[in-house]
């Protein structure tokens, strides 16, 4: 049970898990970090994205190049809903209670999920392995799948990709103001509206790119809404809710928890992982790598 | 009464209270004047218990409080009002009064009875005393700005404090309106017998009725004494007054 | 104005006395769930509406009542009352427990740490099979002796469901009184004053961390009663009962009636399990429908029900004055 390729495998594993969740989790703290709105939906928008991205593939042919369009296109989508609802629906909540706009968040995923149980039905769906990823590495006497790799490495390309966004660019610059102070930044002049739209919009992508991406993984089935919204919370909440790199280590940490929590008994894994979130939120409420709100 | 024995806090690489001492004596009326961002709120805050301080003490008729939690220091008999309006909004002026009498009596732990009940006598004394009798039954949000600092005294007064601690408590207001604050306030203090520390911008009003006037700067006290000598001394004129004259 | 509320309250309460004998086995049924879960909603108020505290994991302690009372009684064969009175106590121990930790965070914070204790109730529950029969629960808890109830002319000729139903709907309205005297207690007026300024609260002599801690407990006591109580109606006891969509559940029936009023969770509650029984009975996409209400209600009617409701009396008052 504990042999080196058993155990290299089970980190693979983890690893694969760690980086599709730091791709959907990453939005859920931007979104955050900015717009201080724990938005629940995410995980309806990663559902979207996944429904979307099959739906395109059903459209425009299996087993050709069109994946890659269908998982853009679904992420596009994805990001414009997120817009259309952020600035028709949420921006007229900022100015109450928090409660009301995580009950509004909550709401959206209650009709987003009928929604796409209506258009798509409730049986599993799913979505071949384009061509050119099929197939896997062998390392240390385990098959790494092609497309773990690539979502290994797309991961962390995305993590310093937004880093460097957020450092070197002007748009960067207001991104940090805005989490740090809000009313400041319009006091200034900056035009707040376009950049809590642009907010959601850029995390509702990553969390639609996210769903597109995982077709050919996982299955699409009705719940993976809420599957995939609290395993994102727990991943915000131990790396801290804004932080990028915090989301990054949090997401590294919770995939090797579910990988190897198997080795301690069946079903340590989800004790382990809201034991975690627990511990940070007792020992230090902002998670490992956030900084303390106002 | 109260001894505050070289008092430090530091927020990051910013002093805010840089080493203040001062002594309030029994029914003395002592303020601290200074430019804002001088430490006063500052100051006030690390006496009730608000802030912790990095260095000094605080001490109440001899006994530490320093670091004490704010419902203790209450407790002891410290009361204290806010710079800004720290009510109950959604209250009205009578329920705000009443519930601070009722913490105050220790019946805030009964889980029978009937709250509306409780100390309505005693209430009504206060608000009357304080002048806000007609407006016992208002929601306190709906009041004006005057009205919600009287409220402010009251909730303080409702403790029974032996020592008075005012964040300010003519700020905003128009010189009429000043006027009655400050006469209310002293009436007050005299009727009780309380010490009074408090801190202002409207130097007439500390000219006018303080005792012992500490001058802050940069979280220091830079002059200390009766109004006459303060008024007098060459640092303060220099770097506050100095702009007044 | 309590002169007027209280005979309104005594009529309901008669009127759902006697739902077994005008009523059909259907509207006992659904009077037993409303009941039950308005426990549970009043509950939660107690710390939302009261005191300001918004729990995301209230589930947690229903659950723990649920499970308290169905190992004593189904496992161990301990009598219901035995069960009914553990419920309470151990629900409000952990209550205690995890509350010490859940009230030194604020806000959002808070909210996490309630979830997450809850998920792990819940995870617990899930896989402790030995304890609480993991995944498939504990259906069959056994309903409590009633047989004593023959006694009674009158409600001998009653079903078991039926007897039941009344002995919840005691249960329930000695809670309800409880809850009401602490509402309306000098205790209950520490909460509001927590709840409106939790600064200027401590600055009045209360400790504030206690006084929420002790409205976390009590909160918790009187969810685990109502689960007790769900747990024997619903014929079983389940690992859900402490999932994290059950404390949305009754966090939607809250805000549903009006977080600002008494009475307002138990209006939500009938409101929504009423709904619920009417349009699951033509459509099976009940969620988009609880979706668009949330919003509306979000939107339009925070207050409630019973915001709404007082809201518009006020307004029928003032044009009669002018």
């Amino acid at each position: 049970m504990t042999e080196p390729t058993f155990l290299f495998g089970q980190f693979v594993s983890g690893l694969t898990t760690a980086m599709f969740l730091f791709l959907i989790a990453s939005g859920l703290s931007l979104i955050f970090g900015v717009l201080r709105v724990l938005n629940f939906a995410h995980g309806s928008f990663y559902m979207l994205g996944a429904y979307v991205a099959w739906q395109m593939v059903q459209w425009l042919g299996p087993r050709t190049e069109s994946f890659w369009l269908a998982v853009l296109v679904a992420a596009l989508a994805v990001a414009l809903l997120g817009a259309v609802i952020e600035r028709l629906l949420l921006r007229h909540l900022y100015r109450r209670e928090e409660l009301y706009q995580l009950l509004f968040t909550y709401a959206v995923v209650l009709v987003l999920g009928d929604l796409a149980k209506f258009t798509w039905g409730t049986q599993q769906l799913s979505v071949p392995r384009p061509p050119s990823l099929e197939g896997a590495l062998h390392l240390f006497g385990v098959q790494i799948p092609y497309y773990s790799l690539f979502i290994m490495v797309l991961g962390p390309l995305i993590a310093v990709a937004f880093s460097l966004v957020l450092s070197r660019t002007s748009a960067g610059r207001m991104i940090r103001a805005a989490a740090l102070d809000r009313e400041m930044l319009s006091a200034l002049g900056a035009n707040t509206n376009w950049l809590y739209a642009g907010m959601f919009a850029v995390g509702s992508f990553l969390a639609g790119l996210g769903g597109a991406l995982v077709t050919p993984v996982r299955a699409i089935v009705p719940g993976m809404d809420v599957e995939i919204i609290v395993e994102a919370f727990i991943v915000v909440v131990i790396g801290g809710l804004g932080s990028l790199w915090g989301t990054f280590l949090g997401a590294l940490i919770f995939g090797q928890v579910l990988a190897f929590g198997i080795l301690v008994f069946p079903g340590f894994s989800i004790f382990a992982a809201f034991a975690l979130m627990a511990a940070v939120l007792i020992l230090r409420p902002w998670g490992l790598l956030g900084k303390p709100l106002k | 009464m109260l001894e505050v024995r070289d008092l430090r806090k530091s927020f990051g690489g910013f002093t805010a209270v840089g080493g203040v001492s001062i002594k309030v004596a029994p029914r003395q009326i002592a303020a601290i004047i200074g430019p804002n961002g001088a430490g006063k709120s500052t100051l006030f805050n690390l006496v009730t218990g608000h802030l912790r301080p990095d260095e000094g003490a605080v001490m109440l008729d001899g006994r530490a409080i320093t670091g004490a939690a704010p419902h203790d220091i209450v407790r002891m008999g410290i009361g204290r009002s806010f710079q800004r309006i720290n009510i109950f909004p959604k209250l009205t002026v009578f329920q705000n009064v009443q519930a601070a009498i009722i913490a105050h009596k220790g019946f805030g732990k009964r889980l029978w009875g009937r709250s509306v009940d409780l100390f309505r006598d005693e209430t009504t004394a206060l608000l009357e005393s304080i002048g806000l009798g007609p407006h016992a039954g208002e929601t306190s949000a709906e009041l004006s700005y005057g009205a919600q600092k009287q409220i402010e005294l009251g909730i303080a007064l409702a403790s029974e404090p032996r020592l008075l601690l005012l964040d300010e408590p003519t700020a905003g207001m128009s010189a009429s309106e000043t006027r009655d604050a400050i006469a209310l306030i002293e009436r007050i203090v005299a009727e009780r017998g309380l010490s009074l520390l408090f801190t202002e911008h409207d130097m007439e009003v500390v000219f006018q009725i303080a005792q012992r006037i500490g001058v802050l700067h940069q979280g220091k006290l830079i002059a200390e004494g009766p109004p006459d000598e303060v008024r007098r001394d060459a640092d303060v004129r220099r770097i506050y007054l100095g702009e007044h004259a | 104005m309590n002169a007027r509320r209280l005979p309104w309250v005594l009529i309901v309460f008669l009127l759902l006395v006697w739902i077994p004998w005008f009523g059909s086995r259907y509207y006992t049924f659904l009077a037993t769930d409303i009941v039950i879960l308005a426990l549970f909603a009043t509950s939660l108020n107690l710390l939302i509406g009261s005191t300001g505290l918004v729990s995301f994991g209230h589930a947690a302690y229903f659950g723990i009542g649920a499970y308290a009372c169905a190992i004593l009684t189904k496992t161990h064969g301990l009598p219901f009352i035995v069960g009914l009175a553990a419920a309470p106590v151990l629900a409000g121990a952990f209550a205690a427990f995890f509350g010490f930790f859940c009230v030194r965070l604020t806000r959002i914070y808070f909210a996490m740490l309630t979830l997450a204790f809850a998920q792990i109730v819940w995870a617990v529950c899930l896989k402790w099979n030995a304890m609480t029969g993991g995944e498939q629960g504990m259906p069959s808890v056994p309903y409590p002796n009633m047989d004593w109830m023959n006694a009674l002319p009158f409600l001998a000729g009653l079903r078991v469901g039926e007897k039941y139903y009344l002995v919840a709907l005691v249960v329930v309205a000695v809670c309800f009184a409880l809850l009401r005297m602490i509402v309306y207690s000098p205790f209950g007026r520490m909460l509001t004053v927590i709840r409106e300024n939790p600064e200027r609260a401590g600055f009045i002599g209360i400790n504030v961390r206690r006084y929420e801690l002790a409205a976390f407990v009590l909160a918790g006591a009187f969810a685990g009663v109502a689960g007790a109580l769900f747990g024997i109606f619903n014929r079983g006891v389940f690992p859900d009962f402490a999932y994290w969509s059950k404390s949305a559940e009754v966090l939607i029936m809250t805000l549903l009636g009006g977080m600002g009023s008494f009475w307002g969770p138990a209006v939500g509650t009938a409101a929504l399990l009423w709904l619920h029984q009417q349009i699951t009975a033509y459509t099976q996409f009940w969620p988009f429908i609880l979706g668009t209400i949330l919003i509306i209600l979000l939107f339009a009617f925070p207050g409630g029900i019973v915001g709404a409701i007082d809201a518009g009396l006020t307004r029928l008052r003032r044009r009669r004055r002018a």
